[in-house]
C-alpha cells in the first residue's frame, strides 16, 4: 500500500512501516464502514427530518477516527468537537445510544439534549461533543493535568480540526500542556477547510504540525486518508505520551467528502477537487490493499456490508422506538442531584 | 412594496453602507467566499471584493479586537460574530476595550464600531448555539444594544448604528432571517432611540423584542378573541432603555407581562419589570409578570427546547393569572 511516510518535524523518528495482521486490517476496514454507513443513513434521517439542528458529517475522514481511537485504551479520555460521530462510535460507544441522540430520544447517549454536535459517555470516558471551535482543548488539558497529578499512566486524545488552530484557546493550551507536560495527545483533522474558508485563507503558515513543533512539542503531518498511517503514528504518539513524554501533536490531513453541514450549500470548492479527494477515499483504499494481498474476496466485503447494514438498521429502529425524555424532567441536571455522583 | 425577507433587508442594509461610505467594511467568519452562515452577505463579496468583505480565521477576540482598532483609526466595520455564544469568545475586547476607552482616555478615544451577531433558540442547535445573552451586554455602560426584529429594522437599524460614534451591537434572532413580508421601496434609515407600539390595547402591556415579539404578537391575538386587547410593546434599543414608552402605556392599561427569550435570574427582563416598579407602581393592578426561558442551557430535542422558551400559551396564561 503506498502511502506518504510520517514526517517528523520535531526530531520524533520516522515511523515504522511495518503492517498490522490482516484481522487488524479487516478490523480498520469495518470500523470505517460502521462509521460511513451510519452518516449516510444520518443523511437519510436528516431529510425525513428524524434528525434535525446542526448535522455535520464526517464522510471521508473516517480514518483518522478509526486510527486514533485504536490507539487508545479503555482508560483514557478523548475530546471531540461536533463532527464526532465517527470519534464516538471507533470508541466503542453503541450506535444505538448514539443514533438515539441524534433522534433526540431519551435513550440517546445524552438524553437527547445534545444532539449531533454534544455526544457524551462518561463510560469510555467520551467528554463530548464540543461545538465551541477549540473549546474543547483547554477541556483535554485539565483531564491530562489532573491526570499528571495523580500519577496516573492515562492519555488524552483531544481532537479539533484545522479551524481550531486559529483560536487563542489553541495555543494557550498547546503552551500549557508543553510547558506542564502534561499526556495529551493532540489531533488536528485537517480538511483544509474550516467552514467555507480555506486554510490558505485562515493560517499564515499552513504547515500545522509545524507551527506545533514551536511549542516544543513532537508532530507528524500524518496521511489521514490512510488508516494504517494513522494508527501507526497514533499508536506510537500515544505511547509516547502514556510514557511520559509530555504532548504530542498528530497532523491528520484529510478532506470531507460533503458540505460542511446539511445547511452548507457548499459554494467555496471546486468540484474537481473533491473528486480528486474521493480517489483517496480511505474505505477504498484499505479494502483494495486487502485484496490485493488476498485477504479479502468479494464475499467476505458483501459478509462485512451486510452485517454493518444490520447494525444500522437496528440503531434505527432502536432511536425510532425510543422515548422522549418527559417535559418534566427538563429543570434536572442544571446542578448535581443530592447523592448524584461524583467523578 | 415590496416583498423581500429578513436576511434580504440585512443585506440590504450592509449594501447601502458599504456604498454609502468607503470606511465601511464587512468583517467576520465566512462572510465572504461562503456567503455568511446565515446567508446575509452573500453575494457583497462579488460586489464589493475582498478588502471589505473580509473573512477572518476563527479568531473572534483577534478580529473583534481588530474591529475596535481599525474604528479608533477612522474606519467604520462592521463586525459579524456568528452567533451570541461564540462571541464570549471576544468578550474581553468587548467590555474592556470597546465599551471603556472612550470614558478611559477622558473623552479622547471613540469607538464607531458596529457588531452583528445571531442569537436566540428555535432551531434545535442545542446549548452551545442558542442561548439569548444579549441581555448580559445590556448590562454594559459605554455601548448600545439593538434588536431588529420586524423587516423594518432589519432594513433601517444599521446606517445609524454606524453613525453613532460608539460601538453599536446588533442582536438578530436567527429565527427571523426567513420572515418574508413587504417592505415600503423607500425604506431607510429607522431610529434606533426610540421603543415601538406594535400593536395598540388598553388591558394590559407586553414588553417585548427580538424573537419574541411574534410570541408576544400571537398570545395578542389570542387574547383579542377573549376580549382583552394587549398592547404590545418591541423595546427595539435594550440599551440604552426607552423606559417612557413602556411606562406610558403600563400606566394606561395597568398590567405588564414581559416576554423576553433570556433567562429569567439577573436579565433584562428583569431590568424592564424594576422600572416599571419604579416608575409605574401606583399605576399597577396587578404584579408585573414575565415569561421568560426556563433556567436550563437549551437542550436539542424539540419537545424540550419547545418547553424551555416562551410559547404564546404561557403568555396568555400569564395575562389571565393577572386578573386581565
Ligand atoms: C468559536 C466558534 N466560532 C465559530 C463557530 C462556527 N463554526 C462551527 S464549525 C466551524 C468551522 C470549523 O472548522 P474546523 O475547525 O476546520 O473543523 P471542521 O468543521 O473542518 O471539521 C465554524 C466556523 C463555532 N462553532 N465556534
Ligand atoms: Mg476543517
Amino acid at each position: 500500500m503506498t502511502e506518504a511516510p510520517a514526517e517528523s518535524v520535531a526530531g520524533i523518528r520516522a515511523r515504522g512501516t511495518e503492517e498490522p495482521a490482516p484481522e487488524a486490517m479487516r478490523h480498520l476496514l469495518e470500523q470505517m464502514l460502521r462509521i460511513r454507513r451510519f452518516e449516510e443513513r444520518c443523511v437519510e434521517l436528516y431529510s425525513s427530518t428524524a434528525i434535525r439542528g446542526f448535522l455535520h458529517l464526517a464522510i471521508g475522514e473516517e480514518a483518522c477516527a478509526v486510527g486514533v481511537l485504536e490507539a487508545l485504551t479503555p482508560d483514557d479520555a478523548v475530546v471531540a468537537t461536533y463532527r464526532e460521530h465517527g470519534h464516538a462510535l471507533a470508541r466503542g460507544m453503541t450506535m444505538r445510544s448514539v443514533m438515539a441522540e441524534l433522534e433526540g430520544k431519551a435513550e440517546g447517549c445524552s438524553r437527547g439534549r445534545g444532539g449531533s454536535m454534544h455526544l457524551f459517555d462518561a463510560a469510555t470516558r467520551f467528554y463530548g461533543g464540543n461545538a465551541i471551535v477549540g473549546g474543547g482543548l483547554p477541556l483535554a488539558v485539565g483531564l491530562a493535568l489532573a491526570d499528571h497529578m495523580q500519577g496516573r499512566h492515562r492519555v488524552t486524545a483531544c481532537i479539533f480540526g484545522d479551524g481550531a488552530v486559529a483560536e487563542g484557546e489553541f495555543h494557550e493550551s498547546m503552551n500549557l500542556a508543553a510547558l506542564w507536560g502534561l499526556p495529551v495527545l493532540f489531533c488536528c483533522e485537517n480538511n483544509f477547510y474550516g467552514m467555507g474558508t480555506a486554510l490558505a485563507y485562515a493560517e499564515s503558515e499552513t504547515d500545522l504540525a509545524l507551527k506545533a513543533a514551536g511549542y516544543h512539542m513532537p508532530s507528524w503531518h500524518v496521511d489521514g486518508m490512510d488508516v494504517l498511517a494513522v494508527a501507526r503514528t497514533a499508536r506510537e504518539a500515544a505511547e509516547a505520551v502514556r510514557q511520559g513524554g509530555g504532548p504530542h501533536f498528530l497532523e491528520l490531513r484529510t478532506y470531507r467528502f460533503r458540505a460542511h453541514s446539511m445547511y452548507d450549500p457548499d459554494r467555496y470548492r471546486e468540484k474537481s477537487e473533491i473528486a480528486e479527494w474521493k480517489h483517496r477515499d480511505p474505505i477504498g483504499r484499505l479494502a483494495d490493499h486487502l485484496r490485493d494481498i488476498g485477504e479479502l474476496d468479494d464475499a467476505a466485503l458483501e459478509a462485512l456490508e451486510g452485517a454493518v447494514a444490520a447494525e444500522v438498521d437496528d440503531a434505527v429502529a432502536y432511536a425510532d422506538a425510543g422515548t422522549l425524555e418527559p417535559v418534566g424532567d427538563l429543570l434536572r441536571f442544571v446542578t448535581s442531584e443530592p447523592g448524584g455522583g461524583e467523578r | 412594496m415590496t416583498s423581500t425577507t429578513y436576511r434580504e433587508a440585512m443585506r440590504q442594509a450592509l449594501r447601502e453602507a458599504l456604498t454609502r461610505d468607503e470606511r465601511v467594511f464587512l468583517m467576520g467568519e465566512d462572510v465572504g467566499r461562503y456567503g455568511g452562515c446565515f446567508a446575509v452577505s452573500l453575494g457583497l463579496l462579488e460586489e464589493f471584493g475582498p478588502e471589505r468583505i473580509r473573512d477572518t480565521p476563527l479568531s473572534e477576540s483577534a478580529f473583534v479586537g481588530a474591529g475596535i482598532g481599525a474604528a479608533l483609526a477612522g474606519m467604520r466595520p462592521i463586525v459579524e460574530i456568528m452567533t451570541v455564544n461564540f462571541s464570549l469568545l471576544a468578550l474581553d475586547q468587548i467590555v474592556n476595550n470597546a465599551a471603556t476607552l472612550l470614558y478611559m482616555s477622558g473623552g479622547q478615544f471613540n469607538v464607531p464600531l458596529v457588531i452583528r451577531m445571531t442569537t436566540g433558540a428555535g432551531r434545535q442547535l442545542a446549548a452551545q448555539h442558542s442561548h439569548s445573552l444579549e441581555g448580559w451586554y445590556t448590562h454594559i455602560p459605554g455601548i448600545r444594544v439593538l434588536a431588529p426584529a420586524t423587516l423594518e429594522d432589519a432594513r433601517g437599524m444599521l446606517w445609524p448604528a454606524l453613525l453613532d460614534p460608539d460601538p453599536v451591537l446588533v442582536f438578530e434572532h436567527g429565527t427571523l432571517y426567513n420572515m418574508e413580508g413587504d417592505l415600503a421601496d423607500g425604506a431607510g434609515e429607522v431610529d434606533i432611540e426610540s421603543a415601538a407600539v406594535r400593536r395598540p390595547g388598553e388591558d394590559v402591556t407586553l414588553v417585548t423584542y427580538g424573537g419574541t415579539l411574534r410570541v408576544a404578537m400571537g398570545a395578542a391575538e389570542e387574547l383579542s378573541a377573549s376580549g382583552v386587547e394587549a398592547e404590545v410593546i418591541d423595546l427595539r434599543s435594550l440599551r440604552p432603555l426607552d423606559t417612557a414608552t413602556f411606562v406610558s402605556s403600563v400606566a394606561r392599561t395597568h398590567r405588564a407581562v414581559v416576554v423576553a427569550e433570556g433567562w429569567r435570574s439577573g436579565s433584562l427582563s428583569a431590568e424592564v419589570s424594576a422600572r416599571i416598579t419604579e416608575e409605574a407602581f401606583y399605576d399597577l393592578d396587578a404584579p408585573v409578570a414575565r415569561v421568560c426561558s426556563a433556567e436550563v442551557p437549551m437542550p436539542y430535542a424539540k419537545h424540550l427546547e419547545d418547553a424551555a422558551v416562551p410559547q404564546v400559551a404561557e403568555v396568555v396564561a400569564a395575562v389571565h393569572r393577572l386578573g386581565a
